[in-house]
């Protein structure tokens, strides 16, 4: 099935700027090269979204002697 | 959580099973000693303050930042993160070298691997990243104390440097992640600091905390002008204020080991980056934030904040004016928030001459300026020791 779609609405100096930037590029309009590069964009978000997960993980050791400091300082 | 800036939180700590054998190993390479604002910086390279930064600054990220405020990838960042080699040793070294980092005592704290020696023009540091050449900045002053040859790469730290005070305060970045993540605090405002806290910050504080779910008081305790409040006073003035004026289950107070460097408007984006890295969300600036003398305008430091899209910066900064206690309204309050002042005196706000004059003299500055267990740690400290 088709995925459906929505509009967005830009302002139309910068439209006419993507048709300059498009001439003779291979995009066959403004609408495939904004679709292109908000999906470069959002892939860049996705990867440090995971980085930013993986770096919450902490051996079993370094998360009860961080718990047990915070627990000291009377913060958990 | 929200990322580490540049995605990932940099971690060059040598884990304590390798320790031994790792030092043991530094030992037999030439030492480099750091100065105090250096070592502070190794720290904070080495726990993930300062990521994405592995290591001190190489020649083209150095002038990237300079000229730019970001690196040569294009990630904000606004200071130079630098190590000096020091006078008569620029011989010593060459890129591929491995070095030991050593304290003032020489007690090995880390290493680095040399990939960039360099040389820099402090004139144009100082007139960019400062914004003056005036020697009586205390930038200026650091940058001429130091040789203009320059090492860059990355590092990895086996030691802290020797923390005397406060130690349990000390909270890496990832361990004030762990605890916003247990207290569930998902929008964490951080202030940072250098003063004791009066009136004015206490309001800007609350206001901040009225709209997230937890604040971090984060004074700064490393390198500072010799005129600033002692650190042990100030830590003493957080406790009294934090104990007793606020939420003890929405306040968290953490040292920010970091070197003072006075850098104004730069340094509040680099204090509002670094924050991020310490899993903040939110970040308060406030009038004159990081300046000295009169080197910034009062409201420099919020407007370098439009110099960069919202998303590049990530961390939201919270922007204040100017506050006082407004007699007529009986309140805390700013020019956006307080009828116009009728009378002279209707606003009550204190220079830091007036207070330190008052305080000096054994006098308490009124209560609409300070509260009166600041007023009296602070004349306590004032009061000559018999």
């Amino acid at each position: 099935m088709k995925e459906t779609k929505v509009t967005v609405k830009i302002p139309r100096p910068l439209y006419r700027k993507i048709q300059l930037v498009i001439d003779n590029s291979g995009f066959n309009s403004p609408t495939d090269f904004i679709v292109f590069v908000l999906r470069d964009l959002i892939g860049e978000w996705d990867a440090n979204q995971k980085s930013g997960q993986e770096e919450e993980v902490f051996s079993a050791d370094e998360i009860r002697a961080v718990k047990e400091k915070l627990r000291n300082l009377g913060y958990l | 959580m929200i990322p580490a800036h540049g995605g990932r939180l940099v971690d060059r700590l040598v884990r304590s099973e390798e320790r031994e054998r790792v030092t043991k190993q530094l030992g037999s390479l030439p030492k480099f000693q750091l100065n105090e604002r250096e070592a502070s910086d190794l720290e904070l390279i080495a726990t993930g303050g300062f990521s994405p930064l592995e290591g001190f600054l190489n020649e083209s990220d150095y002038v990237s930042v300079r000229d730019r405020m970001r690196l040569s990838n294009d990630l904000p960042w606004s200071l130079p993160v630098t190590l000096a080699v020091k006078p008569g040793d620029k011989a010593k070294y060459q890129p591929g070298q491995d070095l030991a980092l050593v304290d003032v005592d020489g007690k090995v704290l880390g290493s680095m691997h040399v990939e960039d020696v360099y040389q820099v023009d402090h004139k144009t540091e100082a007139e960019q990243v400062l914004r003056t050449n005036d020697a009586a900045h205390p930038g200026v002053e650091y940058l001429q104390s130091i040789t203009n040859t320059y090492l860059g790469g990355r590092i990895s730290m086996v030691e802290r440097r020797a923390h005397t005070q406060f130690m349990d305060f000390r909270l890496d970045p990832k361990e004030t992640r762990v605890l916003f993540k247990h207290k569930g605090w998902k929008r964490v405002v951080a202030f940072q600091t250098r003063n004791p806290i009066h009136r004015a910050h206490e309001y800007i504080q609350k206001c901040a905390l009225e709209m997230v779910d937890g604040l971090l008081v984060h004074p700064l305790m490393g390198k500072t002008k010799g005129d600033d409040i002692p650190e042990d006073i100030r830590f003493e003035c957080y406790n009294a204020l934090l104990g007793q004026y606020f939420p003890k289950e929405r306040v968290a107070m953490s040292i920010f080991p970091a070197a003072m460097r006075y850098a104004g408007p730069r340094e509040a984006i680099f204090h509002a980056l670094v924050r991020k890295n310490f899993g903040c969300t939110h970040f308060i600036v406030g009038r004159d934030h990081a300046g000295v003398g009169n080197y910034y305008g009062t409201y420099d430091a919020q407007l370098i904040f439009d110099e960069f899209e919202p998303g590049e910066i990530g961390i939201t900064p919270m922007l204040f004016e100017h506050a006082f206690f407004d007699l007529k309204s009986g309140a805390m309050g700013t020019d956006k928030t307080c009828p116009p002042a009728e009378e002279k005196g209707q606003r009550v706000f204190l220079s830091g001459t007036k207070v330190r004059e008052m305080l000096s003299n054994g006098e308490s500055p009124p209560a609409e300026f300070t509260r009166p267990e600041i007023a009296q740690i602070l004349m306590k400290s004032m009061t000559p020791k018999s």
